[in-house]
């Protein structure tokens, strides 16, 4: 099945039927347009190319203009891959409405790019404890503690967490509720949080688990 | 107004304008199991917080001698009914002080400018 490109708007929160409080990402999504059909035959693989956005003309380069124009008159802004089992039921050019894939109550999985927090110690990281405030402690309050032995391994292991780069990486929240659709405004309200930023590119696929 | 905004003023229903001193009667639905029933909280507003659809305010009460406080979202549909009793004069936006006083202390006087 054929998944969406969207952008994270922002969340807010709606009340659910019985009264209770929802929090909820709004997600823009749809239509998004099949600019090509990748086949066993030619590709090795199946898959759908599908667009989304606009761009100005003048900000695309020549090829990718060519490659765009076969789907549609302006360039769109992203182009993104879906793996499927079966390409031949769509046509280049053809939309993917919202509604075409998803409904009230489907679970989804949501993929995005989640915030970069730069150089980051081992406490945000990887939620290491710290050390004690008083106690004697000094100098080392938010330090990770000994990395390992003596002479023997003689060597720090390979996957030691350690302080570096975080976020600002490929992250996908799976088994998302969709809360409603709303087909006139391409909106999808999805329970709970997604990764990276609003205005954010995401992918919107069906969950692969839980359905 | 963006979409999010729209969509937040689609749960937004009338409701009489509330400020913090007023004492209100708070109609509440409460389902329990396959019944539902309407419970009044009637006490006095000590702080109102939120904007759009997220807006929540907070009702504190003498209950039999214990104070209790609640916080209702506005435009909850739990929330059926808000009547204003009266308007207390304050001249702060959150009444929080109103947990240290007790008795004849605790009192607030009616403010003329929204009598009613």
């Amino acid at each position: 099945m054929a998944g969406l490109i969207g952008r994270k708007i922002r969340m807010t929160q709606v009340f659910g039927a019985d009264g209770s409080v929802v929090p909820v990402t709004v997600i823009e999504t749809g239509p998004c347009v099949v600019v090509q059909k990748k086949d066993m035959r030619q590709d090795g693989y199946n898959a759908l190319q599908l667009g989304f956005g606009h761009r100005k003309i003048r900000r695309v380069n020549k090829p990718q203009q060519g490659h765009m124009r076969k789907a549609r008159k302006e360039p769109f802004e992203i182009l993104r891959e879906f793996r499927m089992g079966e390409v031949s039921k769509y046509e280049v050019g053809q939309e993917i409405k919202l509604s075409d894939l998803f409904k009230k109550g489907d679970r989804i999985d949501v993929t995005g790019t989640s915030k970069g927090k730069g150089f980051a110690g081992v406490i945000k990281r990887w939620r290491f404890a710290g050390f004690p405030a008083g106690h004697g402690t000094h100098e080392a309050f938010r330090h990770g503690g000994s990395i390992g032995n003596r002479s023997y391994p003689g060597r720090v292991f390979k996957g030691k967490k350690m302080a570096g780069h975080l976020g600002n990486e490929r992250v996908s929240v799976q088994n998302l509720e969709v809360i409603a659709v709303r087909e006139e405004s391409n909106l999808l309200l999805v329970k709970g949080a997604v990764p990276g930023s609003n205005r954010g590119i995401l992918l919107i696929r069906q969950a692969v688990k839980g359905n | 107004m963006d979409v999010v905004d729209q969509i937040e003023a689609e749960q937004m229903r009338d409701v009489p304008s509330l400020r913090p001193g007023q004492t209100v009667r708070v109609h509440v639905k409460i389902v329990e199991g396959e019944k539902e029933r309407t419970q009044v909280f009637e006490g006095v507003i000590i702080g109102i917080s939120g904007k759009g659809n997220r807006v929540t305010f907070t009702v504190r009460k003498i209950s039999y001698g214990i104070a209790v406080e609640r916080i209702f979202p506005l435009y909850s549909p739990h929330v059926e009914k808000i009547q204003v009793v009266s308007s207390g004069k304050v001249r702060r936006a959150k009444l929080y002080y109103l947990r240290n006083l007790s008795g004849k202390r605790a009192r607030l006087f009616e403010d003329d400018r929204y009598r009613s």
